[in-house]
């Protein structure tokens, strides 16, 4: 079994596909973080970042269901937002008696909700495109000329490579944990142990799988060293923004820009 | 094999900016001190090893097993990083899973990633680093304080992760703290014993089969490599655990105190307030009426970029019979 269903690129042929990757995490960055800015409560405003972000869906040929399903991975923790509802102090629009307790569903507390699970909702949807329209090697490409530490992106790079060899590890593991793992057709007959001893069990997996990525690490460093790796990173240098590139991330910008003015303008 | 996503890692949109890019910052400088010690006790091993090692955190925590209920505990690794590792290199670790995790399978938002960051990388693995190298002491550095030692960790690093979440959530004013303390706090002691019981089986097999690597990673975390540092790291977790332990329960009970805290912190409303001064009545030219204007404006806005978005799709759905003839 192999896990390659977990690499979330999606090869198409659009123009978000073959735009520079360093263009799209800009944008994607600085997308998300105008949603952040945007005031609780304007509507409008998330309205038209739905539809900017809606927009790359359907020009990245990924298809919009695709990306909304992936989007929901986050929803659960929209179960945090929740109480605001009630605490929020203002006029109350709903009131649950449930026993004992009155609870008041407040305007404001109703519309801060609201916006919390919106803007969740929009910010996830953009990261998912930029997942799924470049490869990883863009994105490792983009986050340095970002600057983020050479040294932390070689880690991610490498992290990357082996990640499904080890993921495979771990499901090597796990299938040879369930092949000794008989279960009685009788349901009244306790198999599997008691917790202590299935935590133990799941333990020596994880020991077990530590101690063979440190060993592969070792094997992986001595074939580095054998081609001629003297523990300085050298990655390529990418080559300069194309100037049509230069006008969508600065156009992109300032459409964002546009749209927080707006936001705080008329309906801060 | 699903990937699910983890219940401690916020999405967007759930922490004020403030925050965020409060978190950036301190995330930033402890990993970038930490890629520094690193790189002095491991030198060009660096690389491979945290590069390897974050692959195998990211793998076993797919690692599950039965509790009962249907409720399954897992692994989430940072204080088995911290126990075998040590403080700084399990910190690297941490961060480029939590980096690659927001990234690639969006469990956890990009711009919160300096958050997540310190929650698991930094708070989790200071406390585990703390309260395992406690544990050694007291026993005298015996086998059995090892293995209690690394249960208590991982409790701990959980726990205190968890807290961590729930007062920059509150802080956020996204969660009241009164509810989001206790309840996190709850939900995370039991998923911390789950934790736990896990790294103790882990500790317990690494013991019998590479006892060398233990004791490197003791080593590390007392700083006697050539990192320095690990009573840095000791006393850092001590006080993480303390302030965030003490702070909760006191955010839970005065929930108005918090959000006098959010609302001093809360630049962007005073900022607000004095941008919408300087143009005190704005209005679409001809429209008289502001909320009036405010709506159409917004109308008006919502059909051009629908028309946009529509137009697009039909152009590409246009264009993709001729490229497959």
């Amino acid at each position: 079994m192999h896990v390659h269903f977990l690499d979330p690129y999606r090869p198409r042929r659009s123009p978000v596909h073959s735009l520079d990757g360093r263009v799209k995490l800009v944008l994607a960055l600085a997308f998300i973080f105008s949603v952040a800015l945007t005031p609780s409560g304007a509507w409008p405003v998330y309205i038209l970042l739905f539809s900017l972000v809606l927009c790359a869906e359907v020009i990245s040929d990924l298809g919009v269901r695709y990306v909304l399903k992936r989007s929901l991975l986050a929803f659960p923790f929209v179960l945090a937002a929740l109480p605001v509802i009630f605490t929020t102090s203002g006029a109350a629009a709903l009131e649950l008696t449930l026993g004992p307790w009155t609870l008041a569903i407040t305007q404001p507390g109703l519309e801060r909700f609201l916006s919390i699970a919106c803007k969740s909702w929009i910010s996830v949807q953009a990261a998912v495109v930029l997942a799924a329209s470049t490869p990883f090697p863009d994105l490792l490409a983009a986050m340095r000329a970002i600057h983020v530490p050479r040294l932390l992106v070689a880690i991610f790079s490498l992290m990357w490579r082996y990640l499904f060899v080890l993921v495979d590890e771990a499901l090597r593991l796990m299938r040879a944990r369930a092949a000794r793992s008989a279960r009685s057709a009788d349901p009244a007959l306790k198999v599997g142990g008691s917790l202590a001893w299935r935590a133990r069990v799941a333990g020596g997996i994880a020991g077990s799988l530590f101690l063979r990525a440190i060993e592969r690490s070792d094997r992986i460093y001595m074939a580095m060293v054998s081609r001629g790796y003297d523990g300085e990173v050298r990655l390529m240098p990418s080559p300069g923004l194309r100037p049509v590139h230069w006008a969508i991330l600065l156009s992109g910008l300032a459409v964002l820009a546009f749209l927080l003015l707006a936001a705080y303008l008329f309906w801060a | 094999m699903h990937y699910s996503p983890e219940p401690l890692h916020i999405p967007d949109g759930f922490l004020s900016v403030p925050i965020s890019i409060l978190m950036w910052v301190v995330s930033a400088l402890v990993v970038s001190y930490a890629l520094r010690q690193v790189n002095r006790d491991m030198g060009e091993r660096q690389v491979p090893l945290m590069g390897v090692l974050a692959a195998a955190i990211f793998a076993g925590q797919m690692l599950n097993f039965a509790v009962g209920g249907g409720t399954s505990g897992h692994l989430m690794g940072a204080a088995l990083a911290a126990i075998l590792l040590g403080p700084w290199a399990a910190m690297l670790v941490l961060t480029t899973v939590v980096g690659v995790q927001a990234l690639i399978f969006q469990d956890g938002g990009l711009l919160v990633l300096g958050a997540n960051t310190f929650n698991m990388a930094v708070v989790g693995v200071a406390v585990a680093t703390m309260a395992y190298q406690t544990a050694l002491k007291l026993s005298g550095g015996r086998k059995w304080g090892a293995f209690a030692g690394a249960f208590i960790a991982a409790w701990l690093s959980t726990e205190i992760a968890s807290l961590a979440v729930a007062l920059q959530l509150a802080i956020s004013g996204t969660s009241p703290a009164n509810i989001a303390v206790p309840a996190m706090a709850v939900v995370h002691a039991l998923i911390g014993v789950g934790e736990g019981l896990i790294t103790v089986g882990a500790v317990a097999f690494v013991y019998a089969a590479r006892p060398d690597l233990l004791q490197a990673g003791e080593a590390r975390q007392e700083g006697k490599s050539a990192s320095r540092g690990g009573r840095a790291v000791w006393v850092a977790g001590l006080l993480l655990a303390l302030g965030l332990a003490v702070a909760s329960p006191l955010a839970s009970s005065n929930p108005d105190g918090l959000e006098w805290v959010a609302e001093q912190g809360g630049f962007l409303d005073t900022a607000r307030g004095s941008l919408y001064q300087v143009i005190p009545d704005y209005l679409l030219p001809g429209i008289s009426n502001q909320t009036l204007a405010t709506i159409l404006a917004g109308v008006i806005g919502v059909l051009i970029v629908f028309c946009v978005v529509v137009g697009v799709a039909y152009l590409r759905r246009n264009r993709q019979p001729e490229e497959s003839r």
